[in-house]
């Protein structure tokens, strides 16, 4: 069972649908019996960082999210993805779950229009379990206006090209994993990866 | 790279798809649903739901499609038609919609935009535009379906809704619409240029070659056709095809 945190904010009845139509289980939770008996944890999320950062700390979730990351796969998407990281800027210097060592900024593309919105084509940095069985030219659909940055290049796997280089989906390379594209919102390509994710 | 996006539209009414030729001499066919399933299988990049009737006839939108849909087709939902107050894009957008398309209650009420981009982000809050030349040669916006001339220039309105924090603008000429001989280039390219948000060009394709051009003459970010594809005249696979053959990026 997968168990999809439910805490306030964002997508997370189209995460759902998506692993439904996949015939995949899962849960809308809150609830830390629930997520620690899950087999693998997805941390959905849109919105403003400082803000869905207080909404696992009202939760009482912090503790309980990072502890997990250690013993079963866990995939952040969009601002569920950012929210592994160090540290975040949007607004205001805030802490993430530094599951990933990194950053988060604005994007910095000057000329181009923000948010990053639509679909951009996956470029593959290093192999991931996730990005099995994809077409050669395998595009997502992204919604952001601030980016990810790891400190270590071993932990990106993907990245599209808007007026330079935006991480796209991130590894620790054991069991996270962070997705700034939407893949319950993808296509074929977007359950692809929700199935290999789900059969990690 | 952004790929250029092909959107079909479907216009609903009563829960049925159905599409007009300059608003007027509706004729009737389908499941939104299942119309929307095909466009998925397509290639579409984004479906849009357009609830005819709801502006003038005050009806709801059609959130059970909407919610029916959100189960079967993993791309981008977007809803308008009815949309009044930011308790109507909440109810939406919980359905399973991505974004709304706000369009005569904007004009009439434009806090609603700066009110569902606040609460929902910018990127929820697409607003929809209905303009006709004048004879002075500028363009005005019309409400409720093309029939009210609100005197209110396209491009003062334009440069309003960008400030207000609209995340997106989807463009409809009543001069081309239903007419197929191609999208309103010199409308689409004045709009393009006097905004930084997306722009979907809407109204006028009736040959392949109409969606390459747009993107060729100006800097739009997607089309929309209704008709066109939803009588199968041209599938959304082909429109891409022939995108692709004139170098035009758009997703596989």
């Amino acid at each position: 069972m997968i168990a999809i945190i439910d805490y306030g904010a964002g997508n997370i009845f189209s995460v759902r649908n998506a692993l439904n139509y996949l015939g995949i289980e899962n849960q809308l939770t809150d609830a830390v019996s629930v997520i620690e008996k899950a087999d693998k944890i997805i941390l959905p999320g849109v919105g403003a960082f400082p803000s869905a950062m207080k909404m696992l700390e009202n939760k009482n979730l912090v503790s309980v999210l990072k502890e997990q990351a250690q013993k079963k796969p866990f995939l952040g998407i969009c601002l569920g993805m950012q929210m592994l990281l160090s540290k975040s800027y949007e607004f205001e210097e805030c802490d993430g779950l530094d599951l990933i060592s990194g950053t988060v900024d604005r994007i910095p593309a000057q000329d181009l229009i923000i948010p990053h919105m639509g679909w951009n084509k996956l470029e593959i940095q290093n192999d991931c379990e996730l990005l099995k069985n994809l077409p050669d030219e395998a595009y997502v659909y992204f919604v952001h206006s601030y980016m990810a940055t790891c400190q270590e290049e071993k932990n990106l796997s993907a990245w599209v090209e808007y007026g330079g280089r935006v991480p796209a989906l991130i590894t620790d390379n054991k069991y996270v994993f962070g997705a700034q594209f939407h893949p319950e919102k993808s296509g074929e390509v977007g359950l692809q990866i929700l199935r290999n994710f789900a059969n990690l | 790279m952004l790929a250029k996006r092909i959107i079909p539209c479907l216009d609903v009414r009563d829960g049925r798809v159905v599409k007009g030729v300059n608003f007027q001499g509706i004729k009737e066919v389908g499941d939104p649903v299942a119309c929307a399933a095909e466009y998925n299988k397509q290639g579409a990049d984004e479906i849009v739901f357009y609830d005819i009737t709801a502006s003038h006839e005050g009806r709801g939108v059609m959130l059970d499609v909407v919610r029916e849909t959100a189960k079967k087709v993993f791309v981008p939902l977007t809803v308008g038609g009815g949309i009044k107050t930011v308790d109507d894009i909440r109810e939406t957008l919980r359905a399973g919609a991505d974004k709304v398309s706000v369009n005569s209650q904007a004009v009439q009420n434009p806090q609603l935009i700066r009110d569902g981009a606040d609460i929902f982000g910018s990127q929820c809050i697409c607003v929809g535009i209905d303009a006709k030349r004048t004879k002075a040669g500028n363009w005005t916006v019309y409400i409720n379906g093309g029939r009210i001339d609100m005197e209110l220039d396209l491009l003062d309105w334009v440069k309003q809704i960008e400030q207000l924090g609209a995340g997106e603008i989807c463009l409809n000429s009543i001069d081309t619409d239903g007419v197929k001989q191609g999208f309103d280039l010199p409308m689409l390219k004045a709009v393009v240029d006097a905004v930084n948000i997306p722009v979907i060009a809407s109204g006028g394709a009736g040959k392949l070659e109409h969606f390459a051009e747009a993107f060729e003459k100006t800097d739009c970010s997607a089309a929309l056709a209704a008709s066109l594809f939803h009588f199968k005249e041209l599938t959304v696979g082909e429109v891409k095809t022939d995108c692709r053959n004139k170098h035009i990026i758009v997703r596989t």
